[in-house]
């Protein structure tokens, strides 16, 4: 395993569909992520579901963190530094699961998704690297014209 | 003197600690899920464990963005189990074993291992869930618990070679330990899922029967396994994995496999669940 943080942050980039918690997002998110552990208590969890908007003045949140939080938008949420473990204190709030929360980051419904899991989930292929994904296309659409040898 | 005697390997998912919790083990989307534990359940209550220690990683519950320990100690006498969001599990208090839990830290610092000492911390489901599925619903847990928690959210995570290297520490630490006990290491989470964006539900049944297979066979292989060939082959959420070569690295170079599980889903995840024995 490389020892090169420049090459090792590089590579987390590459994954599809994935943003990894790297130093930046944790620093981006770090407020965010902080008011998502406010909704440990049960106290602060009947506040925040009492008057969200209210709830977040308390918090440092940038408008675009707020907004995410506001529509439950998790993949904007996490675009924002938020992880998921912390923002599973939100949807736990919202008395919702890992699958119902999850669902709604794949554009899937609920049912669907939990479908797609019972018949063994999401394949890996195609989506283990960005840089790999790109070159295949460029393959195929080579492989498209005629007389290609590709 | 204390004896390593055996490894546990299991996911530990939180849907499934609240299908314990709310009576759904039976349901027939649950049922093959705890029946791939039910051979566990009777070889622990024959092996009767005096200490478990229960490698785990917390997920934003004791550990939030203040303080980010790579590897952290429970030394207290109790664990409390964390409000994650929805109330308490309604499992037991963990019983600790403070006096064995600071041996394994002094031994491990002198040994060049230095290990977070935390004396109040609250578990979440990545500890509680392992105990309901190898112990059920008991009024307390059959034994004490050291919970060793890694840090696999913030990145990086330690890499699988640390870890196999930490388990060897504290085999040599616990080979020290004066009173005579039967300890085992349980290394928990994984295994393929991904929690997020638009790749979620991933799920790789090749990789992670590799990995079975591999953690007797092979664990040469897996030491030195890259972070990124776990982010890309069992999803961002299956770096979890790198905490089964703590419990490997404890139980020394023969081992022997006992029992193997492998089920999906269970949620957004593959269970997978291993019991070996160290060879004598
Ligand atoms: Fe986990």
């Amino acid at each position: 395993m490389t020892t090169d943080i420049h090459a090792y942050l590089a590579e987390l980039e590459d994954i599809p569909g994935t943003r990894v918690f790297t130093a930046a997002r944790s620093r981006k998110g770090y407020h965010l992520n902080q008011f998502c552990m406010s909704l440990m208590t049960a106290e602060n969890r009947e506040r925040f579901k009492a008057d969200e908007a209210a709830y977040l003045d308390g918090w440092q949140l940038t408008p675009a963190q707020r907004n995410a939080v506001l529509t439950r938008d998790y993949n904007a949420a996490i675009d924002e530094g938020g992880n998921i473990y912390f923002l599973a204190k939100i949807f736990s709030t919202d008395g919702k699961s890992f699958v119902q929360a999850v669902s709604t980051m794949t554009g899937a419904s609920v049912d669907a998704h939990n479908a797609m899991m019972i018949a063994g989930g999401r394949s890996p292929e195609g989506l283990r690297s960005k840089r790999e994904a790109a070159l295949a296309e460029v393959a195929a659409e080579a492989g498209d014209m005629p007389g290609s040898t590709i | 003197m204390a004896r390593l005697t055996a490894g546990i390997a299991a996911s530990h998912i939180p849907a499934i600690g609240a299908a314990v919790d709310n009576g759904k083990t039976a349901e027939p989307y649950w049922a093959p899920v705890f029946a791939g534990f039910d051979w566990t359940k009777a070889w622990l209550t024959a092996q009767k464990p005096d200490v478990v220690i229960l490698v785990y990683n917390d997920h934003a519950s004791a550990f939030s963005l203040e303080m980010i320990p790579t590897f952290a100690i429970g030394c207290a006498d109790s664990f409390t189990p964390a409000d994650e969001g929805w109330g308490p599990r309604p499992v037991p208090t963990v019983e600790g074993h403070a006096d064995l839990a600071w041996h394994i830290a002094q031994s491990c610092i002198l040994d060049e291992f230095d290990l977070t000492i935390v004396n109040k911390m609250d578990v979440d489901h990545g500890l509680t869930v392992p105990l309901s599925l190898m112990f059920g619903q008991p009024e307390a847990w059959p034994c004490k618990v050291i919970p060793l928690a890694v840090n696999v959210v913030q990145y990086p995570p330690p890499t699988g070679n640390r870890c196999f290297r930490l388990g060897e520490a504290i085999a040599r630490a616990v080979a020290s330990y004066p009173e005579d006990l039967n300890v085992q290491v349980w290394g928990t989470g994984g295994m393929s899922h991904q929690l997020q964006g638009p790749r979620a539900g991933l799920i790789n049944p090749v990789f992670d029967n590799a990995f079975l297979n591999d953690l007797t066979a092979d664990p040469e292989r897996l030491r030195t396994l890259p972070h990124i060939d776990y982010l890309r082959e069992a999803g961002s959420e299956g770096i979890e994995l790198v905490m089964w070569l703590i419990m490997r690295g404890a139980l020394g170079h023969d081992v022997r496999e006992l029992h193997r599980f492998y089920h999906v889903p269970a949620s957004n995840t593959a269970v997978g669940h291993l019991v070996l024995e160290k060879a004598a």
